[in-house]
């Protein structure tokens, strides 16, 4: 019971603070002070107090479409285990809702931008709906590779396996899914090398230009969620690349906590020291993600 | 008994439904009441039948002997046909009264009463190739079948994209066709009798034949790659409700007719489920793939039919080695998962070819690039069109999603517990599944943003108006029933449970299903996510901050356009440059000369490559050199009976 308190507690409270973790870190690679840690807690805040401009152009779809992907991914949270500590819910098969449930947000993210009749967001929506091709597959295979060491369909005790049966014939095959999930956790939360966040140019952004229309309240939603899906996929990742655990509950709360911002800093050491790709480059990085999880599986069932 | 004799009452209903409309003037709006009315009784009648054989799960038969020399007519419902009657009862009846608006006779005196008539024969021969028992009686309701859809989709004959399109599908069912004939004649030849009973045992060798018949007879009708030359045309040219019959019941009766050769004998190679995976997981990636290229908004959903087969074709190919095995977990989740992907795909494909039909009947095109912002004129449509979509996206908690997860489920316990040679074939199955999910999302955001969302493109898209309650509540009902499947799947795990039981000869599957598929858990979920969005949606409402509204954000571009959207096409354009392996796009680009260059124009059409640069040229050399065999065609009477003397004689030498 605690444990799902303080899972839901953390889903909720702490992804705005990857977002200052990442920002801090690229602010101290650039030789700056940085906002402080707690600035996409204050932005979000001062979204949700300004005035709603809506599009004429807009439908039903353009203003429900951010709070479908807002659910859609806290669900997704709730079936991945955090640390040490079984998930709220798990199920035989949960894996498939999951990534399901990351195709339901990319449904309503696309339809929405594509729902203010602009091209810029035409743009945006078209790569993230292309790019998803790629990706969805290399997490499919990492998840292949899962099932197989742990010998579960659900996400909870195949995301234990790692660690509960660590040996030397899945370490090659756990480094190999661990690079791919890298790159399909930095694409799917839009961050460089596939997409920059910071810039505003609107024809070499994936996500901001797809949600250039959202104001207020709404975009503050919008913030929040790329947020907690920063934070899922980071909790995903860390279980393959941090496979170990303490005795004590509090020892593996902290080890956990400290990994995800482990995880943030690593993202924004990434973004400091490499640039953005060429937007026909992507789906070769993709596409070696997906490779590099198929090897993995290869190497596994020889 | 009463259920089996339901179901051909309705089918006679069905068959005739159309005839009485002749009686009366091609103006005459009555004889098309009497058509639907007629459809709509026996359909219902048909529904009445197959609830109680549902209930009373036993299995009915029926034999007579008849003036034929060959075979008899034997009839009977079994656990296996059940799934596939609902969607043949249910299509036509919501399809009947969508054609009173969609296809009215004051509106169409030329071509309605044809349509109506070859409408209802169409869905009563499906129904009697379903029941049939007896091969013979099965090839005559199957031909039956194929020339009725081939007038209903050919009803616009003035118009030569229809004219050929027929043809094509003319051609290919007749290939299909042939090949069914030299099966049941093989099967005659095993087994004996060309009724269609079950036999214990089989010659690997004559099974495996009869398999490959079956996968390229019923393959044509199927539509699986690359067989499915006639179908994007075909589903593009027929009118709407047509066309949801067509790609949402008639496709699966290829389907059904693999689901029941492979149920008829014993399954004596493992490569039968390998081949019939990997056709599937061709057919899927392809079919996706061509559906994003295209912008005929017919021949989107035409496409995205072949996918969902190929999808079809991958459950049951993972069922087909299950019975090699012996492995009732993957029959169970493989069949299973094909049969409710059969009558799932049947509801939302034939929602989303009655909204199709909606919008082309407002904006007087096809052509997704001429429409756009329709969601205010048709918020109803919109609304249906959109629940059809993230439906056939099989994005959780609609309809599309259970299928799937039965799907995944037994591809992912079939790596799970193999380590043989079966395990790469279910990795590939599940990949293929997980490529064919994003794409189907890109496919069909493009076709919804490229037609409800943005401004209109076109002064026909001003117009548009939403249509009435007649094409509306058919639509509400398919969207409605997907729903209901998606939240509550449990209610059909009985029918699933006594299908694969039939079809692979146990008496008793001894496991649950929820254990490995938790349906009750999916109830809880789609609760909560409503909910959860609800609440939001409530909260937003309250909001206190002022709300206002304006123009979409130009960067500052002081006098945008209409134009400058991003059109389906552009949309699509990455994905189709990354597929242009398998899609070849044929673009004329024109190249900008001079000082002042002339207004030019850029064109990029994705053709289907198996037909258009295999097929066709494969005829046209055909066409260029047979005709020298036409020497013989001398249309004189007596060179042909001197044709027939010298065959004799031949044939007497050589002492056949």
């Amino acid at each position: 019971m605690v444990t799902n308190v303080i899972h839901v507690l953390l889903l909720l409270l702490m992804p705005p603070l990857l977002l200052g973790i990442i920002n801090k870190t690229k602010a101290w690679f650039g030789g700056r002070v940085g906002a402080p840690f707690l600035q996409p807690y204050y932005d979000i805040l001062k979204l949700l107090r300004k005035g709603m401009v809506f599009s004429t152009t807009t439908t039903w779809i353009f203003r429900i479409g951010p709070i479908v992907t807002l659910v859609a991914l806290l669900i997704a949270g709730l079936l991945v285990p955090m640390g040490r500590f079984d998930a709220p819910v798990y199920f035989t098969g949960d894996l498939i809702l999951f990534a399901y449930l990351f195709g339901l947000s990319r449904f309503f993210t696309t339809a929405a931008a594509l729902d203010t009749g602009s091209s810029f967001e035409g743009m945006g929506s078209a790569r993230e709906v292309t790019f998803a091709c790629f990706s969805e597959p290399a997490l499919f295979f990492a998840f292949l590779v899962l099932v197989k060491i742990s010998g579960s369909l659900s996400l909870t005790p195949m995301l234990h396996g790692p660690a509960n049966g660590f040996s030397v014939a899945i370490a090659a095959p756990v480094v190999l899914i661990a690079i791919g999930l890298f790159v399909v956790m930095l694409a799917e939360s839009c961050r460089i090398p596939v997409d920059d966040p910071n810039t505003h140019l609107e024809l070499t952004m994936i996500h901001e230009v797809m949600v250039l229309d959202h104001s207020g309240p709404l975009f503050g939603v919008i913030s929040y969620t790329a947020a907690v899906k920063l934070f899922v996929l980071s909790t995903v990742l860390l279980h393959i690349i941090m496979p170990f655990e303490f005795l004590q509950d509090w020892a593996n709360w902290l080890i956990y906590i400290f990994g995800v911002m482990g995880v943030s800093v690593l993202i924004g050491i990434v973004e400091s020291i490499m640039a953005r790709l060429q937007m026909r480059h992507v789906p070769y990085l993709l596409i070696s993600a997906l490779l590099f999880c198929a090897f993995g599986f290869i190497l596994l069932i020889r | 008994m009463l259920s089996l004799k339901l179901v051909i009452g309705a089918i006679a209903i069905l068959c005739v439904s159309g005839f009485p409309a002749l009686l009366f003037s091609s103006k005459s709006q009555f004889g098309q009441y009497i058509t639907v009315f007629l459809s709509v009784a026996g359909s219902l009648l048909g529904l009445c039948g197959v609830g109680l054989a549902v209930k009373a799960n036993s299995l009915a038969v029926l034999q007579t002997k008849w003036a034929l020399p060959w075979g008899q007519f034997s009839v009977g419902i079994d656990s296996l046909n059940l799934v596939f009657l609902i969607l043949i009862f249910v299509i036509p009846l919501l399809g009947s009264i969508y054609s009173l608006e969609y296809w009215n006779q004051s509106k169409h005196p030329e071509n309605g009463k044809k349509l109506g008539l070859f409408f209802g024969l169409l869905a009563g021969t499906m129904a009697l190739v379903v029941i049939a028992k007896d091969s013979v009686l099965f090839l005559i309701a199957w031909e039956i079948m194929a020339l009725s859809a081939f007038f209903a989709a050919t009803v616009e004959d003035e118009n030569t994209n229809v004219r050929q399109a027929g043809w094509v599908y003319l051609i290919a069912t007749h290939i299909g066709t042939l090949c069914l004939f030299a099966m049941f004649v093989l099967w005659n030849q095993c087994t004996g009798s060309f009724e269609l009973d079950p036999v214990g045992k089989i010659s690997s060798k004559a099974g495996s034949a009869l398999f490959v018949l079956a996968l390229i007879g019923f393959g044509f009708k199927a539509g699986i790659m690359p067989l499915h030359v006639w179908l994007p045309g075909a589903h593009a040219n027929a009118p709407s409700h047509v066309s949801a019959l067509m790609s949402g019941v008639m496709l699966k009766m290829g389907i059904y007719g693999i689901m029941r050769m492979t149920f008829l004998m014993p399954v004596t190679n493992l490569w039968w489920g390998s081949v019939l995976l990997v056709v599937g997981v061709i057919s899927g990636i392809a079919g996706i793939a061509f559906a994003i290229g295209q912008n005929d908004i017919k021949r989107v959903l035409a496409y995205s039919s072949i996918e969902n087969i190929g999808i079809i074709c991958i459950a049951l190919g993972l069922a087909l080695l299950g019975r090699f095995q012996g492995r009732a977990d993957w029959i169970y989740l493989g069949l299973g998962g094909a049969l409710l992907h059969v009558l799932n795909h049947g509801l939302f494909k034939s929602l989303l070819f009655f909204n199709a039909g909606a919008v082309i009947h407002a904006v007087h095109t096809r052509d997704i690039n001429l429409m756009g912002g329709l969601a205010k004129k048709m918020p109803y449509t919109m609304l249906f069109f959109f629940l059809g979509a993230i439906a056939i996206c099989a994005l959780p908690p609609l309809n599309g999603f259970i299928s799937e997860w039965f799907i995944y489920a037994g591809l992912f316990r079939t790596i799970l517990n193999e380590t043989g040679q079966v395990l790469p074939f279910a990795a590939l199955g599940a990949v293929a599944l997980a490529m064919i999910g994003p794409m189907a999302i890109a496919c069909f955001v493009k076709l919804a943003g490229a037609v409800f969302l943005g401004n209109p493109r076109n002064d026909a898209d001003l117009h548009a108006k939403e249509p009435s309650h007649g094409m509306l509540i058919p639509m509400s009902i398919l969207a409605l029933s997907c729903l209901v499947i998606g939240v509550f799947p449990l209610f059909l795990v009985d029918v699933l449970k006594n299908a694969t039981k039939l079809w692979a000869g146990i008496s008793e599957v001894s496991i649950s299903v929820v254990s490995f598929v938790p349906l009750q858990l999916i109830s809880v979920i789609a609760a909560v996510l409503f909910f959860s969005i609800l609440l939001i949606v409530t909260l937003f409402r309250l909001w206190p901050e002022p709300k206002s509204t304006v123009g979409t954000w130009d960067c500052g571009y002081a006098n945008p356009s209409n134009k400058m959207q991003y059109t389906g096409s552009s949309f699509g354009d990455s994905l189709v440059k990354l597929f242009s392996f398998i899609l070849w796009p044929a673009n004329q680009k024109p190249g900008i000369t001079g000082v002042f260059p002339r207004k030019v124009s850029y064109k990029s059409i994705v053709t289907d490559t198996i037909l258009d640069r295999l097929v066709f040229p494969v005829f046209r050399v055909a066409g260029r050199y047979l005709p020298m065999v036409r020497f013989f065609q001398r249309g004189q009477t007596h060179a042909y009976v001197l044709y027939i003397l010298v065959i004799i004689i031949v044939l007497l030498i050589l002492g056949i």
